[in-house]
């Protein structure tokens, strides 16, 4: 089924297991094909931190130094066979990288990169001054990777084996980044709040995505520990972590081939400068990193999202995606209890931010099968109440209760356990991710699948049936055409019916919408409004704030009017209308 | 034990100044100076060469760059050159590094004051940072954090080559700024010392007047809160981003002017030293200038301490630093998030 999908990486494996049999191949084609191969397993890892993930790290050398020395001391002080050693130099790294994790990745912007680059040259150093790592000597004499009697020692037999590596490390990537688990990863980079309000737990992402890409480090530290079998501090220096960042930019940071590439153009390219640019300019120092240093300066400027997405942008043919399988069904949430009386009370809820008001004591309650407007001028603390209710703000006093159950400022993949979901005032999708994998984010909480079976492709079952509840949800906002684009491309008033959709994917009781006519033709008015009419008759309570007055006067069974963070109103539309308090609000005081 | 706490605030003091240029730099331009530390290493060894006669390599590099910009400049105002963009390129970009390359030629034959040949260096310095951003940095100045830190990556590995070219793998000493030296109880204030105290208090208090007092200031304050917003205002945000690269290379110079006395500097020197003023820099959130400025003496002082009791484990220690304050920091977090577009 996914042949066509495959077949590229099916080709690339032939090609690069046939490249060592070519007759007259020059050794040292081989070693650099084998460096190439060393630094994109750190690389692919990067591209999932960096490009997919959004956490930038300088610090990828020194847990390729935890892979290397952790097998580098138990082969050489203990004698341990090297496969034995590869599980647990995998495990050393992960776990640094849990300890550094811990601390680093709950940190926003731009402290990550700052912590990690201060990390890295700690770790350097505790490298080169402990005993038992030889100090700046490091260790040397390290037994070469053996199955049975083929001792790999030299580049052209450790070649299958660090390109083994490279292509399953590919593999399980992209099949982690195509999987429920993946969307969450990809959803970090845009930010938080939109993922939390569908169930992701963000710190756990974040760490798994620094523990993977950790590992895969690690993974390399082990490998060159093997092909070089002689390990010292130098290869896992800032310097080295600084230039893997490097090749995954240069690749493409957001794909896993990207890292790949970007491995082999800075590879060769190092190469060529070392070795060439001593004869133009008579061997005069480090010529080359002032060179490197340009080169990286003026690539920036002329291809910023690297090279790996500007040769796909030429090619002629683009990559097929299978349509999901409508047919297969996602059990329904279990509704906690029966759907009738007061679903949502909202009552002397208040948000204070420092002097500021926001919201002021107001009180309101929502039916089961009902549509509630929240209407105000600017300001009047609407987005504020959606906030409070959905757990993204913590609010300064009151209560607010589903079904009766206190929510006590229960964060928000909590709310949206209770079948709260809702859409945003300022649109918050994954631009570069298409409208079904946008939508299925939705359905996250849904899912079980995690993230190993997800690598190791034992999620299919559970991913079809939850690529096939967001192509129905897309069907049913009307979006079907449009279901393989990718959501930035989108017109601003679609985007926001994206979001509707993928609050449907929740499958929720309360649908919380915060101005989703915005932006929207008169006829995709009506059509929403019939769907939400739809979806109340179907048993769906909808909260929505909105300020195309026609819109919500037609629409809603019972309006709750702001202004100024206080409730000044709540009533049937037509007596909201003819209020002369919301009169006030909005047009002044009549003297 | 006094003495530790004496080495530490020296220390600790050129920290600070690295510190509060990187906070700079990094709040008007988003740019995450990695080439702060080469601009210490190109000041004080553009002093020290300067001291003993000879042209550094670093007035040409000026002049270089300043051709380079001069070529931008034209380059993106070609859709309407007019003559006083021209004369302002030429002016800024050629006769200015001309100039300085022409004067420093002039003075290596005569013995300069120390006073001349520190204003020298510093002028040499403050033109190649103002290049820096020109080239590298002002026309991906609207990208990512992340590509602009790469870029600035590849500036501090270009810069750095360009010091082994200039100034050789030997290390350089530079004539102290006086040789005045008193003891007060246990502890003896040299010169130098003093210097570092006193330029380092004057150049904080004149950041701090200069950004909550002057006009210039208040604009690059609002740089670094909205570019956009800015822009709409009438900042010109690019000369903001030329002029925080300018005050970043200068706090840097005089840093290197300031230390070369007093150790010795090789050519890659700059790198760690900057990254100290990083650490500082962090815990101060890369936003507080007091707090940077607190922290730099903080983090010289655990220095002069680890490399008396632990002197094997010094960097560890120091860099080791930050975890427990990005702990806090991160147990602090605020839970909001910034709209991003």
């Amino acid at each position: 089924m996914a042949m066509p999908q495959r077949l590229p990486i099916i080709v690339f494996a032939l090609l690069m297991a046939a490249i060592p049999f070519i007759p007259g191949m020059p050794p040292f084609w081989i070693v650099l094909l084998d460096n190439i191969g060393l630094s994109a397993l750190v690389a692919m890892g990067l591209v999932l931190l960096t490009g997919v993930g959004g956490l930038t790290s300088f610090g990828q050398a020194a847990f390729c130094g935890f892979g290397a020395y952790t097998t580098a001391v138990l082969t050489t002080a203990y004698g341990m066979s090297p496969w034995l050693t590869l599980p647990l130099s995998l495990v050393v790294s992960g776990v640094a990288a849990v300890a550094l994790g811990l601390v680093t990745v709950r940190l926003s912007g731009h402290y990550l990169p700052l912590g990690t680059i201060a990390w890295g040259i700690g770790l350097f150093y505790l490298f080169s001054k402990l005993e038992f790592l030889g100090r700046n000597d490091g260790i040397s004499s390290i037994p070469p990777l053996a199955i049975g009697s083929l001792r790999m020692i030299d580049p052209g037999t450790i070649y299958f084996a660090i390109w083994i590596a490279v292509l399953v490390s590919a593999l399980l990537t992209m099949n982690l980044l195509d999987s429920r688990t993946g969307r969450a990863v990809r959803a970090l980079r845009r930010g938080h709040i939109a993922a939390e309000a569908f169930g992701v737990q963000t710190p756990r992402a974040k760490l798994l995505v620094f523990i993977y890409a950790a590992v895969l480090a690690g993974l390399s530290g082990w490998l060159y520990a093997h092909f070089e079998r002689a390990v010292n501090p130098t290869p896992f220096g800032a310097q080295a972590g600084i230039e893997y960042l490097f090749i995954a930019v240069v690749g493409g940071a957001g794909y896993v081939w990207g890292g790949v590439l970007g491995a082999a153009i800075v590879v060769i390219l190092k190469e060529i400068l070392q070795s060439y640019l001593p004869y133009l300019f008579h061997g005069e120092g480090q010529l080359e990193t002032i060179v490197f240093g340009i080169l990286l300066v003026l690539l920036l400027q002329l291809a910023p999202t690297g090279v790996w997405p500007w040769l796909m942008a030429r090619l002629p043919f683009k990559p097929r995606r299978n349509r999901p399988d409508t047919s297969l069904a996602l059990p329904a949430r279990t509704r906690t209890t029966a759907s009738a009386g007061v679903l949502l009370q909202v009552d002397k809820a208040r948000k204070q931010f420092g002097g500021v008001i926001a919201v002021n004591n107001v009180s309101f309650e929502v039916q089961a099968r009902e549509i509630v407007a929240l209407i105000g001028p600017n300001g009047a603390g609407k987005s504020t109440t959606f906030n409070l209710i959905t757990g993204v703000l913590t609010k300064s006093g009151g209560n607010i209760s589903v079904h009766g159950h206190n929510i006590d400022n229960a964060p928000p993949q909590q709310v949206v356990k209770l079948g709260i979901a809702r859409t945003f005032q300022h649109v918050k999708l994954v631009p570069d991710m298409s409208v079904l994998e946008n939508v299925a984010i939705g359905a996250h909480l849904r899912g079980r699948a995690g993230a190993l079976s997800s690598m190791l492709r034992l999620d299919r079952a559970d991913e079809a049936k939850l690529l096939a509840e967001a192509a129905r949800q897309i069907e049913r906002v009307g979006l079907a055409a449009q279901i393989d684009q990718l959501a930035g491309s989108l017109s601003l008033g679609q985007q926001r019916i994206v979001e509707i959709a993928r609050a449907l994917c929740v499958d929720p009781i309360l649908l919380l919408l915060d101005e989703p006519a915005a932006g929207l033709r008169h006829m995709e008015k009506q059509q929403l409004a019939s769907l939400l009419r739809q979806l109340r008759d179907g048993g769906m309570s909808v909260l929505l704030v909105e300020h195309d007055m026609g819109f919500v006067m037609d629409l809603a069974d019972r309006i709750v009017v702001l202004d100024f963070g206080t409730k000044i109103a709540e009533g049937t539309p037509d007596a909201i209308k003819t209020n002369p308090d919301v009169i006030k609000a909005y047009l002044g005081a009549v003297s | 034990m006094l003495f530790l706490v004496q080495d530490g605030i020296t220390n600790g003091a050129i920290y600070a100044l690295l510190g509060l240029a990187l906070v700079l730099v990094f709040a008007v331009t988003r740019v995450i100076l990695i080439p702060q530390g080469e601009f210490v290493t190109y000041g004080a060894l553009t002093y020290a060469s300067l001291s003993s006669g000879q042209v550094p390599g670093t007035a040409r590099l000026a002049v270089a760059m300043g051709l380079v910009a001069f070529g931008l400049d034209l380059f993106a105002g070609r859709r309407a050159l007019r003559w006083r963009l021209v004369a302002r390129a030429l002016a800024v970009d050629i006769v200015l590094p001309a100039a300085i390359l022409a004067g420093t030629v002039w003075l290596a034959g005569h013995h300069g004051a120390v006073v001349v040949n520190i204003a020298l260096s510093l002028l040499i310095v403050a033109a190649i940072g103002l290049f820096l951003y020109r080239i590298a940095f002002q026309p991906i100045a609207h990208t990512s954090v992340l590509v602009l830190l790469i870029a600035s990556v590849g500036c501090h590995l270009a810069m750095q080559g360009f010091g082994l070219v200039f100034f050789g793998a030997e290390g350089q000493r530079g004539p102290p700024l006086s040789d005045t030296a008193f003891s007060a109880g246990p502890l003896r204030f040299t010169g130098q010392s003093i210097a570092v105290y006193v330029i380092t208090v004057a150049l904080i208090v004149g950041l701090w007047l200069f950004f909550d007092y002057t006009l210039t200031g208040k604009a690059l304050r609002a740089t670094a809160v909205n570019r956009l917003g800015a822009r709409l205002v009438g900042i010109r945000t690019t000369l903001s981003g030329q002029l925080a690269f300018l005050m970043a290379a200068v706090i840097g110079a005089i840093s290197g002017i300031l230390i070369v006395p007093i150790t010795t500097l090789y050519y890659d020197t700059g790198f760690l030293i900057g990254l100290k003023g990083f650490i500082a820099a962090i815990i101060g959130g890369l936003v507080s200038y007091p707090l940077t400025a607190v922290a730099a003496l903080v983090v010289g002082t655990v220095e002069a301490f680890s490399s008396f009791y632990a002197s094997n484990f010094k960097e560890v220690i120091v860099f080791t630093l930050i975890l427990p304050v990005l702990v806090l920091r991160s147990l602090a977090a605020p839970a909001v998030e910034e709209e991003k577009d």
